[in-house]
Parts: C-alpha cells; sequence; structure tokens
C-alpha cells in the first residue's frame, strides 16, 4: 500500500488483504522490516563472532590440532590445524560482517526503522517501496557474503580494510581470487542498500513529523539515526567508488591503484597507479563508518538512560551539538589511519590536530551520561544495564584513542594489538551494547513480549567481565610491540613470554561467546512464549509507546499523537507520576524547557 | 591437554551460570513474575556496579603488575626518548581521567539505585558545569596537540646530509633485503623491471646502466652504526608491507611504485641491549617458558627449542599474505669499527654480477 494513501486515510491498514508474502517477507512496513534486519543481523552476528572464537583458539594455542577446526574449516585445516591463509580470511570476515553487516544494518537498520516512524509520529518510512528494496539488498549482499565462504580458494583475505595490490592480485593470496570479487560484489550492494535507507531515514525525519515534535522536541536517538545517515549518504559512495576502482584493476586492467609489481617471477603491466589513493578513499568512508556504528548505538543509550535513571537527559542541547560536531570532525580525520603509509608528514599534522578534537564532543557525552546518572532512581533493567556498560567501554576505549590519533605516538602502536584493543573497545563493544541494550528496551514494542530479565542480567555481567577480560591485556601486548594480523607469534621468540596472556584472552573471549548463547535462547524463546507486555513496560515517554502493541499497519488507530513538549519530562516537579509522555498537553501555567 | 582445558572452561562456565541464576531467582520475591526491574533487582544490580568498578580497577592494576614489563621496553633510537616521554605523558592523562570518570558512572549506578516511592532530581541543564567540561578537555587536549606536533615534525623531519648512512629496506613476499649506497654514498636507481637480469642475481632490481648502482651492496641482515642517523628508503615489489622496528620506535609503510622514507640514529649497540638489566630479565624469562616447551616437544619426539639470544628485530606490520606473521630481518647494532669491518666482506653489485 502506498505512503500516501497511509497518510490521508483515516481507516489505514485495514482495507488490503495481506498475504503471508506481503506482511512477512515483501513487506514495506516499517516494523516488520525493522524484524528483518534484526534477525538477519543477528545471523550475520552468529557467523562473526564464531569466526573470532576460531582464531581466538589458534592464537593460544597456535598450530595446535582442534577437532573444531576439522568439522567446520573441513579442507582448510589439514589434521585439524589451521592454516595460515584461513586465519587471514577469518580476522577478514569477522570483520567486515561485524563492521557492516551486524553494527551498521544490524543496529542503525533495525533501530532507525522501527524508531524513526513511530517515534516522530508517522504512518511509515517516506517511501516503504524503498524501504523493502533496501532491506532485500542487504539480504542479497549477506547472501553473497556468506556465499564467498565456499568458494574453491577461500574468501577473501587480505583484511577487513582489502588494501591493494594485496586484494587485487590472484598471486598475491589465494583469497584475492573469487572470493574477493564476491566480497566487492557484496559490498557494492551492500552500499546501494544503505543509502537507499540512509536517504529514506532523511527524508522521513525531515518531512513526517507529527505535529508538535519540531526538531528541538526529537529524542536523541532520532537525532542520532537522522545525523548516521547525512555521514551515510555523504560517505559511503566514496567507498563505492573505491570498490569500482578496485574492480576495475582487478577485472579490465587499469592501474588506479598499482605500479611497479613483480610477483611470481612475472613484471606486471601496472604503471603509474597508488595504493595510498586507495588507502584515501577508503578510509574517508571507513573512519566515518566507526560513527555511523557508535552514534545510534549512542542515541539508543541517551533514551535508555533517560528512561530509567527518570531524570531529563542532561544538557539535551550538548547532546545534539556534539552529534553534529562529531559528524562533522569525522569525514576530516581520515588520515589518521595513514600516519606510516607514506603520505606528506604535514597532513600527518593536520590529521592528529582534527582527530584530537573530537575527543572534545565525546568528553562532552561522557560527562552528560555520567551526570544524568546522578541523583537519579535508577531502574536497573538490563537495557539500562548494556547503556552504562556502552558509557563505561566508550571512555576506556575512546581514550586510547588519544594516543593512536597522535601521529608521533602512532608510529610505535599503529597496526598492533594496541589497535585492536582500542577499537573493539570504543566502536565494537559499546556498539554490541548499544544493539543489546536496544533488543532489551523495545523488544517489546517489536514483538509484544518481555525478554526474561533475570537471563539478561547474566548476560550483562558475564559480558561485560569478558569485554574488560579480553580487550584490556590486549593493550599490553600491543605496547610489547605485537604486530596485529599474525597467524602466530611463535615466529618471533621475543614474544614468547606474551603467550599466556594470549591463553587468558582467549578464555575470556570463550566465556563471551558462552554468555552470547544465553542472549539468544532469551531471544527465540521469548518471541514465543516471553511474558505479554503492557502498554508502556517502562514508563517511558516517547511516542511509540502510545501506539498499540499489536503492530497495525499505519501504526495508530484513529489520528497520530500531537506532540506538547519534549521526550525526557521525567520526574518534573508538578506532576503526580515520575514521567509525562510527549503527547500530554502542558498543564495550565506549566513552562515548557527551552532548548 | 587444550580439549581438556576447554572443556573445563565450558564446565565452569555452565556451574557458574547456574549459580548466577539461582542468585539472582533468590533475589526476587516469589509471587511476582514481572519482568521490569524491581527494587531487588535495582539493590543487586547496583551493587554489582560498584563491584564492577573494583574489578576494573583490579584489571589494571593486575595488567600493570605482571605484564608492565613488556610495555614499552627501552627504547634504541635518539628520538625514542622523546617518544617514550610522550607517550608516558599521555597515559598518565589516560589513566587519571579513566579512574575518576570510571569511578563516578560507576559510583552514581551504585549510590542512585532505584527504590520505590524516591523521586529522581530534575536536572536538566547547567550551562556553567558544561562549559567547565568542554574547556577542560579544550587545553589539555591543546597541550598534547602542540606537544605532539613537535615531537612528529622533530622525527619526520627527513634531511638528507653527508653525515647519515643512507639505507634502503626492500619488501618482498615474504623476506626483507637491505641496500646499502656505498663509497659514493648514493643509491642507483631501481626498479622492478630489472629484477630478472642477471639470471635472477639482482636481487632488488638496480638498473645496471647507473653508474651510481655499482658500488651498492645488498644484505639479507641489517647491520647499522652506533650513533648515526641512518635514512631509510624503503620499496616494495608487490603488495604493501610495513617496516616496523618497535624498539627504535621506527615505522613506515613499503609501497609498490613509490619510495617513503624514515630516520633514526641507533643509540645503544646489539650487545649494550643485551646488557641491559630489564632485557636480561626478559631473555630469562623467555628461556625458562622456552625450555619447558621443549621439554614438552621432547617428549613427544620432537627437537627441542633452542635458547633465545636477544637481537633487534624488522617485522612486517602490514598484512601481506599467508607468511605476513614470519616476515622478519635480524638487526645489528654495532661499533663504527665492527660495522666497517663487516661492510668490507660484502660484495658490492658489481662483483655480484660479474
Amino acid at each position: 500500500m502506498s505512503t500516501v494513501e497511509a497518510h490521508s486515510g483515516e481507516d489505514h491498514g485495514h482495507h488490503h488483504k495481506e498475504t503471508f508474502v506481503t506482511k512477512y517477507i515483501f513487506s514495506q512496513d516499517h516494523k516488520m522490516i525493522s524484524k528483518q534486519y534484526l534477525i538477519t543481523g543477528l545471523f550475520m552476528g552468529i557467523i562473526g563472532i564464531a569466526m573470532s572464537l576460531l582464531f581466538r583458539l589458534q592464537l593460544a594455542w597456535p598450530e595446535q590440532s582442534f577437532g573444531v577446526f576439522e568439522v567446520l574449516l573441513g579442507k582448510w585445516a589439514p589434521n585439524g590445524v589451521m592454516d595460515p591463509n584461513v586465519y587471514l580470511a577469518l580476522v577478514t570476515i569477522h570483520g567486515t560482517i561485524m563492521v557492516f553487516f551486524v553494527l551498521t544494518a544490524g543496529l542503525s537498520g533495525t533501530f532507525s526503522n522501527l524508531l524513526i516512524p513511530l517515534q516522530i509520529g508517522a504512518r511509515d518510512m517516506a517511501s516503504g517501496l524503498l524501504n523493502m528494496i533496501s532491506y532485500w539488498l542487504f539480504f542479497l549482499s549477506s547472501v553473497i557474503m556468506v556465499l564467498s565462504l565456499f568458494v574453491e580458494a577461500g574468501p577473501a583475505a587480505a583484511g577487513w580494510t582489502i588494501y591493494p595490490p594485496l586484494s587485487a592480485l590472484p598471486q598475491a593470496q589465494p583469497g584475492s581470487g573469487l572470493g574477493m570479487t564476491l566480497w566487492l560484489v557484496s559490498m557494492a550492494i551492500f552500499i546501494a542498500s544503505s543509502l537507499l535507507g540512509s536517504l529514506n531515514y532523511i527524508v522521513t525525519v525531515i518531512n513526517l513529523r507529527t505535529k508538535g515534535m519540531s526538531m528541538t522536541r526529537l529524542p536523541l536517538t532520532i537525532w542520532a539515526f537522522f545525523i548516521t545517515a547525512v555521514i551515510g549518504v555523504v560517505s559511503f559512495p566514496v567507498l563505492l567508488s573505491a570498490a569500482l576502482l578496485l574492480i576495475m584493476d582487478r577485472s579490465f586492467g587499469t592501474s588506479f591503484f598499482l605500479s611497479d609489481i613483480f610477483i611470481q617471477g612475472e613484471v606486471l603491466h601496472y604503471q603509474g597507479g597508488s595504493p595510498v589513493l586507495y588507502e584515501h578513499l577508503f578510509w574517508f568512508l571507513g573512519h566515518p563508518e566507526v560513527y555511523i556504528v557508535l552514534l545510534p548505538a549512542l542515541g539508543i543509550t541517551s533514551e535508555i538512560i533517560a528512561t530509567n535513571a527518570r531524570k531529563p537527559i542532561f544538557g539535551y542541547r550538548a547532546m545534539v551539538a556534539s552529534i553534529l560536531a562529531i559528524a562533522f570532525l569525522s569525514t576530516i580525520v581520515w588520515g589518521h589511519h595513514m600516519f606510516v603509509s607514506g603520505m606528506n608528514p604535514f597532513l600527518g599534522s593536520v590529521f592528529t590536530f582534527t582527530t584530537l578534537l573530537i575527543a572534545i564532543p565525546s568528553a562532552v557525552k561522557a560527562f552528560n551520561y555520567i551526570t544524568t546518572l546522578w541523583k537519579g532512581n535508577l531502574q536497573l533493567n538490563p537495557a539500562m544495564l548494556f547503556s552504562i556498560g556502552l558509557v563505561s567501554t566508550f571512555i576506556t576505549g575512546g581514550l586510547t584513542g588519544i594516543i593512536l590519533g597522535d601521529s608521533t605516538l602512532d608510529i610505535n602502536v599503529h597496526d598492533t594489538y594496541f589497535v585492536v584493543a582500542h577499537f573493539h573497545l570504543v566502536m565494537g563493544i559499546s556498539a554490541l551494547y548499544g544493539l543489546f541494550a536496544g533488543v532489551y528496551h523495545w523488544f517489546p514494542k517489536m514483538f509484544g513480549r518481555m525478554l526474561n530479565k533475570n537471563l539478561g542480567y547474566i548476560h550483562f555481567w558475564i559480558t561485560a567481565v569478558s569485554a574488560y577480560g579480553v580487550f584490556f591485556p590486549m593493550h599490553f601486548i600491543g605496547m610489547a610491540g605485537l604486530p596485529r594480523r599474525y597467524y602466530t607469534n611463535t615466529a618471533f621468540p621475543y614474544f614468547d613470554d606474551l603467550a599466556d596472556i594470549n591463553v587468558l584472552i582467549t578464555l575470556f573471549a570463550l566465556l563471551a561467546g558462552a554468555a552470547q548463547i544465553v542472549f539468544l535462547y532469551n531471544f527465540i524463546h521469548s518471541m514465543f512464549y516471553g511474558k505479554p507486555t503492557e502498554q508502556n513496560p517502562w514508563k517511558s515517554n516517547t511516542l511509540e509507546w502510545t501506539a498499540p502493541i499489536k503492530h497495525i499497519h499505519g501504526n495508530w488507530e484513529g489520528e497520530i499523537p500531537h506532540v506538547h513538549r519534549w521526550a525526557y519530562d521525567y520526574s518534573k516537579p508538578g506532576h503526580e507520576d515520575d514521567y509525562v509522555p510527549q503527547h500530554i498537553p502542558l498543564k495550565k501555567g506549566e513552562q515548557e524547557l527551552q532548548h | 591437554m587444550n580439549i581438556a582445558l576447554v572443556f573445563t572452561v565450558l564446565i565452569l562456565v555452565a556451574i557458574s551460570l547456574w549459580q548466577i541464576t539461582k542468585i539472582f531467582e533468590l533475589s526476587q520475591s516469589k509471587n511476582e513474575n514481572n519482568q521490569v526491574a524491581n527494587d531487588n533487582d535495582n539493590n543487586l544490580n547496583g551493587k554489582l556496579m560498584f563491584a564492577f568498578l573494583l574489578f576494573i580497577y583490579g584489571i589494571t592494576i593486575y595488567s600493570f603488575w605482571s605484564y608492565g614489563d613488556v610495555f614499552l621496553p627501552e627504547a634504541a633510537s635518539e628520538h625514542g626518548a622523546d617518544y617514550d616521554q610522550l607517550m608516558w605523558i599521555s597515559f598518565a592523562i589516560i589513566l587519571i581521567v579513566q579512574t575518576i570518570t570510571q569511578a563516578l558512572l560507576h559510583y552514581f549506578a551504585y549510590k542512585y539505585r532505584g527504590k520505590k516511592g524516591n523521586k529522581a532530581l530534575f536536572y536538566a541543564d547547567n550551562d556553567k558545569l558544561e562549559m567547565i567540561w568542554t574547556v577542560i578537555p579544550v587545553i589539555v587536549l591543546a597541550g598534547l596537540i602542540l606537544y605532539g606536533l613537535y615531537t612528529w615534525t622533530d622525527i619526520m623531519n627527513v634531511e638528507e646530509n653527508d653525515e647519515a648512512l643512507v639505507v634502503e629496506l626492500y619488501a618482498q613476499q615474504f623476506n626483507w633485503k637491505a641496500r646499502y649506497a656505498g663509497e659514493d654514498g648514493v643509491l642507483g636507481d631501481a626498479n622492478v623491471r630489472f629484477l630478472q637480469d642477471f639470471d635472477g642475481r639482482n636481487l632488488v632490481g638496480i638498473d645496471a646502466t647507473d653508474p651510481n648502482g655499482f658500488d651498492d651492496v645488498v644484505v639479507q641482515e641489517l647491520h647499522l652504526p652506533v650513533g648515526r642517523e641512518v635514512i631509510f628508503k624503503m620499496r616494495s615489489q608487490d603488495v604493501l608491507h610495513s617496516a616496523y622496528m618497535p624498539h627504535f620506535r621506527a615505522q613506515m609503510n613499503c609501497v609498490p611504485g613509490m619510495i617513503t622514507e624514515f630516520a633514526f640514529t641507533p643509540t645503544l649497540t646489539t650487545e649494550e641491549m643485551r646488557q641491559n638489566p630489564d632485557m636480561l630479565a626478559k631473555v630469562k624469562k623467555i628461556n625458562k617458558i622456552r625450555s619447558e616447551n621443549s621439554k614438552e616437544l621432547v617428549a613427544k619426539g620432537e627437537e627441542a627449542l633452542e635458547p633465545y639470544e636477544f637481537d633487534y628485530m624488522l617485522l612486517c606490520n602490514k598484512i601481506c599474505g599467508a607468511s605476513h606473521y614470519n616476515m622478519q630481518m635480524k638487526i645489528i647494532v654495532e661499533s663504527k669499527e665492527d660495522f666497517e669491518k663487516w661492510m668490507e666482506q660484502q660484495q658490492t653489485f658489481a662483483e655480484v654480477i660479474q
């Protein structure tokens, strides 16, 4: 059904008979699409996390035989011993899947779709059709990425950044053959999906807000999703251009990124290209991508912390300003990934300056979260625990960014495990916590049932302890000079004394993996047998909780609620309840907070 | 043994899961079946938040205590001391901020854990407070940026001079070569097109028509004289590599099709570094581990590991293919006399192609 109809009609949603296919598969309803994103994202997440456990086993007990390798890797683990090429493939696909498929599509795709129409008071996305196409392109790209795991020579193995010439030349490593072609095709489709989704989010937020929902009354979740979409539209096309040029170099003999190469006894014809150009193009997306992943998580956290602290989010205006500042700065810092790439050192100075500036809005956000907790009445639901956990890992991981963003200090820790520890904490774990927080908080909205809180607590505490257990010691092996992406460290006896740290890290990783099984069980079980939810289980102010529990096309029966106040009137003096939903008109003489 | 270990861990995990579930169940009143946190949940999880703060402090202290010795090993280059100082200053700032903010976050989560009947403070804005925590980071970061940029310019400013030793680092899957400029101090032109000349004896593709190349010396072990500036010119013949020399706080990518540069002055010879007390302790520790591992290997009928002796190393630090993890070259820093003696024994390019 068309959106125009949905907006003009009073009797929306009832005059089309929906078939199984239009309701569950090719649905244009944002709520169904958000569920599709979540479930696809979780499925990809299982693959990505399982891969990390496999290579963690190899790192803790290098070149040892494991039955699980024989079963899962087959001929790529002769006698159960992992092959070095497969190690690199696992690292590569783990990164790709987690960054793009889980934390971009799975996180932003799920919650932007679910919450943008519901929280701004719209019947659906601006274009239901584009929204549906966006999901199915994402699905197609996921299928291609998974299929690439089964090609003869193995999947792409050049690291998730796929720097040429390694990724361009099948002679350089087996994964750079068909596996890399599929990787590039999958990513190109993924980018198309992401662009369609982002454009839709932007248009919807700008045009379809309900009466009274001014930009200064938008919940911070929506601000975060909106700005994330803008960053995506600005930067993803540049990655697409990099991918297309790489496809040209690989398949049509051009020399955008290649020059003067001698490999396997042969001088290749490439002349005049530069891999550094690829690095610029890649990181022009690659760095904003960090914020594409992180901002939605921070938006979700803002909403959950305020709701569960029963307090207004502290410094709403500053929070919006820091989202905008982070978004702007994120597009002019990409060079900090390239301090030792051979680019002009003067550029290094510029990028150091812009990079360290990002610490300012980030610090503002962290302090504002902490102040929001101060003198609150904290309802420590699982979603709240994950949100507090997010602030904790965001601080721990963000602080080491001060070292890595400093070109001088980057010289010696670049591409070591210090970097791995930094970005896993600040974007990997933090964004995952955001995803989990969102799922625990909005599961009742999505499925009409509650997740089991005790399983949620177990999930959180084991994950929280093991996340620090995995990534905190990693800083130390990085500072010792241990490079990342090494199949084993045994080739350097100098690193022998780090072996026991690697065992410790792997044990914590296995523990973290086990905790996710608890979550999966809770998720699937509660979907069918969970306790039916109340209308507004968390006593939240935002509009989605005024929509009926049972999903209907068009979101609200009758008129869409009008908005009379911002989203954070928690514990406002003069009101009996400790929350005042956005659609409640101001009392006589009540002042609205000015931002 | 590994499988046994993994199983033990899994069983322990299962037991702890079971136990934790029980604790949570016990903490809830019997006749309630609500999935929203109640006072008991808030109480328990608030206390756990405080415990978690202690855990974060604990793991920080434990990590520094037991792994502090591997953290930033002693620098062996002139700029290394400046690098280390900047690192320690940054680290001190980070640790202070980390300690304070984590304390506030988790303490508030504990202190203000919810209780039925309590009401939160309606506190939405405070411009003064926000100004404070915007301005303080600005000042601290401005200091760090200025200090960092000053050091960066100092390190990266490579100026050709007669005193410096010019060395080319040549990377290929999966080994390193080094080329010295010889007596004329000038590296001969080179390109991958020349690699097949002279039946493959032209290891780094020197252009035989350039007279500057004839006295060049190509070796597979990098020797450096102590106390003299070395200007490295990096090349790669196939994919990206990165020349990483952690003890000298030095790293630069090797990019096919272009020449990149890095320079430093070694300050400690290999022998001096071996006598460093920290290094002695480290090598002792490593050899203890190796001899234990050797016992296991011998029991399985395999060869024992050789005892370890410290050497500076050059590692590849940019993913470059299957044997990336083993792409290394030994670096020997020695006195000027030893270096010259060693150099005399090497064959020049002219001698090699004869």
